[in-house]
């Protein structure tokens, strides 16, 4: 046993004042990375991982035919009209997908938003590819300004095979303060 | 024993500067005590507004701000620093010290809480209002929607968890490095068992709630997006940190009160407590387990199913140990020569509640019923009878229980076993029927609520009073044992009491186990 102090009190009192200061360091250190690396791996939440995929070319399997839903969703005060341009698409696993969402900026301002994707069911996040998305970036737009904003997926060919339905999700939130009066992002 | 100890300071410096751990400890029990009366205060605006449905008294804010501010100093004011007040007056007694290990941190440890408390209660005066969003402070609701009082809340979160901290640090300290010659671990009385293991949790979950607290503070002012998802975070995050800490945290309350209660019933059983190793072993697996359950407080947030059966069966583990103990205790009063002066229907009380307790927390910890249970008032049923029956009515057997020892004085135990009844009967008569409102649908933390619910709410709310009007009783009781109780000075008060506090002289003097005692 390492001694501190030959003092056992003086002692005991470090190694616990080491251990509460190991604990704080341990939310920040271990549990929030830890979470999102579970969130990530297990899918849940639906939350799809925020980069690019870049696609391996492979074959088209015409056989299945999955229905890719969209919804949109404003988070509470984002005044943004803010939809997808098809509400559902019928697709084959392996080939790639375009899709675009549409924006308008109702306001006399400049803003900026952030869409964030959820994706349901939650075992599917890991067979839906992103390969391009507006979801990956923040999305200036000026006042009154109007956007189409593209959206490219691929699904996976190993998707299981009980899944015919997934509904890809996006809330839109304002990040106008958060940028122009932002320290430190994430 | 006791040929050249010197006396208190007197006036207002013995109290600032004292580093007595008796002191302290009194200090501890008052400023608790005081607190239950605040929080208690705000528990009876609750009930008034509840008495009928629709809105009578306050504004809907103004009820929210008072079932979080009743929340938060319920559980960090009234019952931890009540727990530690006692721990201060007992452990050394117990093991036979001079005093704690680290008196000026104990000092410290006491007087950081009152002004911790002043902060937070002053949020009530400030603009916005005091922190409205439950004491389980989720996110966003804490921090985007958090009314500005809420860095008060946070600075009040901080200065109190390191009160804790440095108040476990000083009971580990003590229990590790000043037990008498002669007394090991296994010989230690349960409270001070109890105690240590409580005090570890403590050291490992409180930086947790400091960190919890900390993500807010950087959420809110410095541009961070922990709990954010526009900025790539998660208010799940959040709960998960939380419940982190808040699952450890209700063992936190209950063990010490398990460790009072296992003082009080071998007592007057007039036998030894049955199964001494068994519970020091239960008390170590509950604490072991209370780290792996956090979850069970939020299946409702999509968990996979891996996730809710795991946290579902790891929660139904902690009935094992748990059931341990409950049975320990009845086997103790087997065939003893049972008397029931107050602190042991207290004790009873206790344990026939905290039983009904434990009962619905196993109907909770199912997580597909849970989905029907969660954020009712069966849950408020179901921790009011752990943290009001368990732990408050054991801190109460506690004070009656030690009362004599510490003040040389009886208390009245007609007004004592009144005191117990009435109680007994307010509580159940306010937290029973919560149970069946809970299971037809009334949703926690609402000021206003269906119609069908209002007969059972009036009685919730008759019996909250008569709850909250005999702790003025318990109140008035303990001042004129201070002031004007019977004189005793038998070393052992109670006739079946064991234990090293018993050995000493009735008024415990200023200094005990200068010298320490010998232990067999």
């Amino acid at each position: 046993m390492i001694r501190v102090s030959k003092n056992p009190t003086v002692d005991t009192a470090a190694k616990l004042v080491a251990v509460a200061i190991g604990m704080f360091a341990f939310v920040f250190v271990v549990m929030v990375p830890l979470y999102d690396v579970l969130c990530d791996a297990l899918g849940i939440n639906g939350k799809t991982d925020g980069s690019q995929y870049t696609s391996v070319p492979v074959a088209i399997d015409d056989s299945r035919t999955v229905t890719v839903q969209f919804v949109a969703t404003n988070n509470e005060g984002m005044p943004w009209e803010f939809g997808p341009s098809v509400t559902a698409m019928k697709v084959h696993p392996g080939a790639v997908n375009d899709t675009v969402f549409f924006a308008r900026n109702p306001l006399s301002k400049d803003m900026v938003a952030q869409a964030i994707p959820s994706i349901s069911p939650a075992r599917a996040v890991k067979y839906f590819h992103k390969t391009e998305c507006f979801c990956f970036n923040q999305q200036p737009l000026e006042a009154n300004a109007k956007a189409e904003m593209p959206l490219q997926f691929i699904i996976d060919q190993d998707l299981p095979k009980d899944i015919q339905t997934i509904t890809l999700s996006y809330t839109i939130f304002d990040v106008t303060d958060a940028v122009s009066g932002s320290l430190a992002a994430r | 024993m006791g040929d050249h100890h010197h006396g208190p300071a007197q006036g207002l410096s013995r109290w600032l500067f004292t580093t007595n751990h008796k002191d302290i400890g009194t200090m501890y029990l008052w400023f608790s005590f005081a607190m239950f009366i605040l929080g208690g205060a705000f528990a009876m605006i609750i009930r008034a507004e509840l008495f009928q449905p629709g809105m009578q008294l306050v504004e809907p804010a103004f009820f929210n701000q008072m079932t979080t501010l009743h929340g938060l100093i319920m559980v960090f004011g009234a019952i931890m620093p009540s727990f530690v007040g006692l721990a201060n007056w007992m452990i050394p007694m117990m093991i036979g010290a001079p005093d704690m290990a680290l008196p000026r941190m104990n000092n410290w440890s006491f007087w950081i809480l009152p002004p911790a408390f002043l902060i937070l209660a002053s949020t009530l005066f400030m603009e916005g209002g005091a922190p409205a969003f439950g004491w389980t402070f989720y996110a966003p609701l804490s921090t985007t929607y958090a009314p500005p009082s809420v860095t008060y809340f946070i600075f009040s979160i901080h200065v109190l968890g390191l009160s804790s901290i440095m108040g476990s640090i000083n009971i580990i300290a003590t229990v590790m490095n000043m037990r008498a010659p002669g007394m090991t671990y296994m010989k230690m009385p349960l409270f001070v068992w109890t105690w240590l293991i409580t005090a570890f949790l403590l050291v490992a979950v409180m930086p947790v709630l400091a960190g919890a607290v900390t993500m807010m503070l950087m959420d809110i002012h410095f541009g961070t997006s922990f709990f954010s998802a526009a900025g790539g975070g998660d208010p799940v995050l959040f709960q998960h940190v939380f419940w982190f800490f808040g699952h450890p945290e209700v063992y936190i309350i209950i063990l010490p009160a398990f460790g009072v209660v296992s003082q009080i019933i071998p007592a007057f059983s007039r036998k030894p407590l049955f199964g001494y190793a068994s519970m020091v072993y239960a008390t170590a697996a509950i604490a072991f387990l209370s780290f792996i359950v956090w979850a069970h407080h939020m299946y409702t947030v999509g968990m996979p199913i891996a996730g809710e059966l795991f946290f579902m069966y790891a929660t139904m583990l902690i009935a094992v140990p748990t059931g341990v103990k409950v049975f320990n205790w009845i086997t103790t009063m087997w065939r003893g020569s049972m008397s029931f002066e107050t602190p042991m229907l207290f004790s009873i009380g206790f344990l026939v509640l905290f039983t009904i307790g434990g009962f619905t927390g196993l109907m909770l910890s199912i997580a597909p019923a849970d989905f029907q249970y969660h954020d009712s008032y069966f849950v408020v049923a179901h921790f009011h009878y752990v943290m009001v029956a368990g732990a408050v009515f054991s801190m109460t057997a506690a004070v009656y229980y030690w009362l004599p020892k510490w003040c040389g004085r009886m208390y009245n135990e007609t007004m004592g076993k009144t005191h117990f009844w009435i109680s007994f009967i307010g509580f159940n008569v306010t937290f029973f029927p919560q149970h069946f409102v809970g299971l037809a649908g009334m949703p926690r933390r609402i000021p206003d609520y269906a119609l069908q619910f209002a007969d059972f709410n009036m009685m919730s709310s008759i019996g909250a009073f008569i709850y909250g009007a005999s702790q003025i009783m318990f109140l008035y009781n303990v001042i004129a044992t201070i002031v004007a109780g019977k004189p005793t000075s038998d070393e052992k008060v109670w006739d079946g009491a064991e234990g090293l506090e018993w050995t000493v002289a009735t008024p415990a003097p200023y200094h005990t186990f200068e010298t320490p005692p010998a232990v067999r």
